[in-house]
């Protein structure tokens, strides 16, 4: 059942790489389809460190950012005619520069986990982001470093040319990296770097030094992240000092959190959800930060597990027949979520229209309405809106929660676990 | 010589309000073993806060109210969103400062905008303290350190010389203890987080005239303190005491000379031309690589004494 079960997920993803420019057709699609690729492989190697090892990392970005330089500076060699290596093969570049820097500087931090190893990777990430604008010749100061990906040998009359042969290059690799990742997860040493993060103590009495643990997956870490700053440098064609910044490294934090660390496919999501935001959301709503701000905060504090660890747990409450008595429970949630989202909503896009163009016309038009934000009864009316539609959900949340740990209780007498 | 005594004094001003910070953020780490993300914000939100009230009521009031505002939050934030994932564990802690650094950031845009505001050294203050060998030492910079050393005193008597301190530092070691003699022992952390909250405030009402007030304040501060407090020895208020003043002053130093190993190089009769290997590392001016020194003095540190300068081997 569960071989069958993995099958399908597996196959699932894999067409499901394969159909999806299928499906979205426009240039558009295909250049955010191959971002989603590199994002999704970039999660999943910050996720080794971070949900398999507990390691809280923020310098990611040295990683992906150097093995994107490595790989454009490798591609311009190739277009030079000095390096005989096909286009295809250059993330690897990108993932070997990633492997050995990672070598070189993982020691230091992985000899603890948790908050240390954070500021210690924080460290480390500045370095190298302040570094890399002392030295303007090798990564090439404000303006980055141009390429071009139609250059070297051209297999099959493949020159990477249009987006979609580059999508599918990109499709590859993460069918690819995925698989490894995931087979490394079931490794003896991914079992170890599993007991490493939660137990380091009993992980040394068993023989096994954790600090060499961490370490070998902060490299394999490295080698990933390295392949998909690869891939970016080639979807991209030019590289920019942005990529090795602090707030990089903070994203891959955010959307592997919003995915779900604790389940291997939560990075997949995660790095879905970092384009979509990126591309999307940004373009939606000039406070779209701040909604991802919202979003995390609540997410850490009501739902650790992030997205994946939504759904896995209510796959299991179906499973279990649990559905039946939360099914009330969720109706209000469905009813009273979106006037509360929507109140909230309005207040934040006046406060921001207030802010940014209200000298040029205080109307603001939200979803088809509009709300004059120089007029005291839109402020009165809307923020009276949002404080009845965010009690309500408070009291639907409040029913939901206390339903939601029932249930759990109950699915764990079922199972017969202790804890 | 009139150089080297007022990059030192101007190093030990800025190492002191790095203190003010890295204070708060180690009390916090050593105490609630929260790594607190938004401490640098809480240092923002102190400067835009002072420029705020400062242009209403004056500088003093400004002085006052600021820091206690900052408090207020940081002591509501440690009550409602804080404590209810203590029981996760602390990286949830962790990420949780981490999402409030990114509020904070967005907020202060909305309301101050996302350009510097104009932040002034209040009319008293502007002028030169003393003249030296013709070089000018500012009278705002000798303010700053007289409120940092004041501050300094004030958290150092009061950990040690009264009741409250007592308990405070009681609750940082023996929790449970503490907690059994009938001490509100999660009221103690809500105090702890919202004081170190509040000098991170007070440090950016004095700090954000100094330097500049805009919103990428807290970044460009952030990882500096938590490289002092690695520096200094995890935990150790002493340790990041010194750390930030050699921080300070080897910074401001570094900023100011603008010498490389390309002149010492030419200086002890070396040829060097563009064509040597490795010239973009020689003709490197000292004052350009000031932004990578502390974090360099971060790696040297842990690959040599890995606890830090005062820190306890653990």
């Amino acid at each position: 059942m569960a071989a069958r079960m993995r099958t399908l997920c597996w196959g699932g993803f894999g067409l499901l790489l394969i159909i999806a420019p299928l499906l979205f057709r426009s240039s558009l699609a295909h250049t955010v389809l191959s971002q989603m690729g590199i994002a999704i492989i970039a999660c999943l190697s910050y996720n080794l460190l971070f949900g398999q090892g507990g390691m809280l990392s923020f310098g990611h970005a040295m990683f992906t950012g150097l093995g994107a330089y490595a790989t454009i500076h490798a591609l311009n060699a190739v277009g030079a005619g000095s390096l005989p290596i096909p286009v295809s093969l250059l993330p690897l570049v990108g993932g070997m520069v990633g492997l050995l820097s990672a070598a070189l500087m993982g020691w230091l931090p992985t000899k603890t986990a948790g908050t240390t190893f954070a500021m210690i990777t924080l460290g480390l990430g500045e370095l190298v982001w302040a570094a890399s604008l002392m030295f303007p010749g090798v990564f090439g100061g404000e303006a980055g470093i141009p390429g071009n990906r139609v250059t070297g040998a051209r297999p099959f009359g493949i020159s990477f040319g249009p987006q979609i042969q580059l999508y599918y290059l990109i499709a590859a690799y993460v069918l690819a990296c995925t698989a490894l990742l995931y087979l490394f997860t079931r490794t003896p040493l991914g079992r170890m770097l599993n007991a490493v993060r939660d137990n380091p103590e009993r992980a040394a009495f068993v023989g096994y030094n954790p600090q060499v643990v961490r370490y070998i997956a902060f490299v394999v870490a490295g080698f990933f992240a390295g392949v998909a700053g690869g891939l970016a440098a080639l979807n991209f064609e030019i590289v920019t000092t942005e990529v090795l910044s602090m707030e990089r490294s903070g994203a891959y934090l955010l959307f592997v959190f919003l995915g779900g660390s604790a389940v291997f496919f939560g990075p997949v999501l995660g790095g879905v959800l970092m384009v979509l935001a990126f591309v999307w959301l940004s373009a939606l709503s000039q406070a779209w930060l701040l909604y991802l701000g919202l979003l995390f905060i609540w997410m850490v504090m009501a739902a650790p597990g992030g997205l994946a660890g939504v759904l896995v747990q209510n796959m299991r409450a179906w499973t279990q027949g649990q559905w039946p008595r939360l099914k009330w429970s969720y109706l209000w949630l469905v009813l009273t979520v979106p006037p509360a989202l929507a109140g909230v909503a309005t207040l934040i896009e006046m406060l921001y229209h207030l802010q940014l163009n209200a000298e040029f016309d205080p109307v603001l038009t939200f979803a088809r309405m509009p709300l004059d934000t120089s007029h005291a009864a839109t402020w009165l009316g809307v923020s009276g809106f949002a404080v009845v539609a965010l009690g309500l959900l408070a009291m639907a949340w409040r029913r939901f929660a206390a339903q939601w740990l029932q249930a759990q209780a109950d699915m764990r007498l079922r199972s017969g676990d202790s804890l | 010589m009139e150089f080297f005594l007022i990059s030192l004094l101007n190093g030990v001003s800025f190492g002191l309000l790095l203190f003010m910070l890295s204070s708060g953020l180690t009390l916090i780490l050593s105490m609630l073993g929260v790594l607190n993300f938004a401490h640098a914000s809480f240092y923002m939100l102190g400067a835009y806060l002072g420029y705020t009230l400062s242009n209403r009521f004056g500088f003093w009031a400004a002085l006052v109210f600021a820091p206690l505002l900052v408090g207020a939050l940081g002591a509501l934030f440690e009550r409602f969103c804080l404590r209810r994932v203590h029981k996760l564990g602390h990286v949830p802690e962790l990420l949780v400062t981490f999402g409030l650094a990114y509020l904070i950031h967005e907020v202060v845009q909305l309301l101050w905008g996302r350009g510097a505001v104009d932040y002034r050294v209040p009319a008293g203050l502007d002028g030169a303290l003393f003249n030296l060998y013709g070089m000018y030492f500012p009278a705002y910079r000798g303010f700053m350190m007289l409120v940092a050393v004041l501050m300094l005193l004030v958290i150092w008597l009061g950990l040690t010389r009264t009741r409250v301190g007592l308990v405070v530092q009681a609750a940082l070691t023996h929790p449970h203890m503490v907690e059994a003699l009938g001490h509100n022992v999660p009221r103690i952390f809500m105090w702890v987080f919202g004081g170190g909250a509040a000098l991170a405030g007070l440090a950016g009402v004095i700090g954000g005239n100094a330097f500049v007030t805009e919103p990428g304040m807290a970044a460009s501060v952030g990882s500096i303190i938590f490289v002092v407090i690695v520096v200094g020895g995890l935990g150790s208020l002493a340790g990041a005491f010194w750390a930030s003043l050699l921080i300070g002053v080897l910074q401001t130093f570094a900023v100011a000379v603008d010498n490389s190993l390309l002149g010492l190089a030419q200086s002890l009769g070396l040829q060097l031309s563009a064509q040597t290997w490795g010239y973009a590392v020689w003709q490197l001016k000292l004052s350009q690589i000031a932004p990578i020194l502390p974090y360099v003095l971060m790696v040297v540190m842990l690959a040599f004494r890995p606890a830090g300068l005062l820190g306890v081997r653990k």
